[in-house]
């Protein structure tokens, strides 16, 4: 999230560590959430990942419906465009024709994008909202809870990342056969004399793609958060606001560049995963 | 920073997202550009095939225009031939014409030339008579002297 114009921080580490709470439930006031709990529901990450997603669908449906063949026009040529350049990416790496694999890469693309976009708001305007609403309903505001950026988040970016790989395996069996995958774990990469080796070997590899793909999106989108909030604390005096508003400035013109280059890198290890996956010779 | 339930939402709406896209947008759309790309290589290769006939129509047309133009001038050549024919023909037609008319005219003179001279003829014969009546104060037979009155009416 870009800076924002709060007033003078008193607290800093209870600044920073209220924007990284999620509004959470299944979890108590100040109780740790463990690495894996499956009782707890992030509803922020939810409700805004699938608030973009809504309004992704309910701008794919408004200009699929409209389909102009002679005279397109408006948003109809930003999806062209969009989907011209998703097509292209995948004609360039995908070995075969596949229905899948090009919905598939836009819908990360632009979800992804769109999520990511988030950070550009201001960091406080979206919590202090919500505290506000809160504090209506007699809660107090400090322990309303609400982190605006999805992939700021393992969930979301582990629930693409799992999906996708839950494809490539998908992927190797149909093209490879059950046979031919487990072959591939039996004598890849060093043939067939140091089977245990090969199955250590093909096992990280095949785990690190999903693993890689989460964490990358994850650590780029939750640093750059970071570094918002910390920009945002130099609002401690008037005197700290001309630093704050250069800094805060720069960091999100950089981070303009980090937002769709970690939305087109997701897509492009997407496609190139899944193209690995698809191809059906024996000796790669 | 923890994996929660969130997990298996976010796969949901994924899953749902990417159906919904692939059947509203990605599917339609390829269709479509697909569709454009097909058109647009007709309309080309239409357009080349139109300026093929063009240029066929044109070189046609210049064929026919130069045609057109040695048959127009050797109309005209014949029309003015036959054009002074038939003066050529008029002339002669009228030149005959006159002769004729001239040759009529010259018998209806001649006729006109004869009769005034047997009019005068027969008035000098009277005359003559009136004057010798006149000049021998006596009435002159002209039965008498008709042989001579002759003579004199023919030295006329």
């Amino acid at each position: 999230m870009s800076e924002s114009n709060a007033p003078a921080i008193s607290n800093p580490v209870e600044y920073i560590q209220h924007h990284l709470t999620n509004w959470s439930v299944g979890v108590e006031h100040g109780e740790q959430v463990k690495i894996v709990d499956f009782s707890v529901f992030h509803v922020d990450v939810f409700l805004f990942s699938a608030l973009l997603a809504g309004l992704f669908a309910f701008f794919a449906w408004k200009v699929g419906k409209n389909l102009s063949p002679d005279k397109p026009v408006g948003a109809q040529n930003v999806a062209e465009t969009v989907v011209e350049f998703v097509n292209q990416q995948v004609k360039d790496i995908f070995p075969s024709a596949d229905r899948l694999i090009g919905p598939l890469a836009i819908t990360i693309f632009v979800w992804v994008l769109l999520m990511n976009s988030m950070d550009f708001l201001p960091a406080d305007l979206l919590p202090a909202i919500a505290g506000g609403i809160g504090s209506l309903f007699g809660a107090d505001p400090h322990h309303v809870y609400l982190k605006v950026v999805p992939t700021t988040n393992l969930d979301t970016t582990f629930a693409l990342a799992l999906s996708v790989f839950a494809l490539i395996i998908f992927y190797n069996i149909k093209h490879k056969g059950l046979v031919g995958y487990i072959k591939q774990f039996l004598f890849h990469p060093f043939g067939p004399y140091l089977m245990p080796v090969n199955i250590i070997m093909t096992a990280i590899e095949e785990v690190a793609k999903p693993v890689s793909l989460g964490l990358r999106l994850f650590g780029n989108m939750f640093a750059g958060e970071l570094l918002f909030l910390l920009i945002a604390l130099l609002a401690f005096s008037v005197w700290a606001m001309p630093a704050q508003i250069a800094l805060g400035s720069l960091w999100a013109i950089f981070h303009m560049l980090v937002v769709p280059l970690q939305a087109f890198i997701f897509m492009l290890l997407t496609i190139v995963y899944l193209g690995l996956a698809s191809q059906n010779d024996e000796h790669h | 920073m923890n994996v929660t339930a969130t997990l298996i939402g976010q796969m949901i709406v994924f899953s749902i997202l990417v159906w919904f896209v692939k059947g509203v947008l990605w599917e339609p759309m390829l269709k479509v550009l697909e569709d454009r790309k097909v058109r647009i290589a007709d309309g080309l290769a239409a357009a080349e095939k139109g300026k093929h006939e063009e240029e066929l129509a044109r070189k046609h047309a210049l064929d026919e225009l130069k045609k057109a133009k040695a048959e127009a001038a050797e109309i005209v050549s014949q029309a003015q031939k036959r054009a002074s024919e038939i003066v050529d023909e008029a002339k002669n037609a009228a030149v005959e014409e006159a002769g004729r008319v001239k040759v009529a005219a010259q018998a209806d003179i001649e006729q006109e030339v004869s009769r005034a001279r047997e009019t005068l003829r027969t008035q000098v014969s009277a005359l003559a008579v009136a004057g010798a009546e006149k000049i021998l104060g006596k009435e002159i037979d002209a039965a008498a002297h008709a042989k001579a009155l002759d003579e004199l009416a023919a030295q006329i």
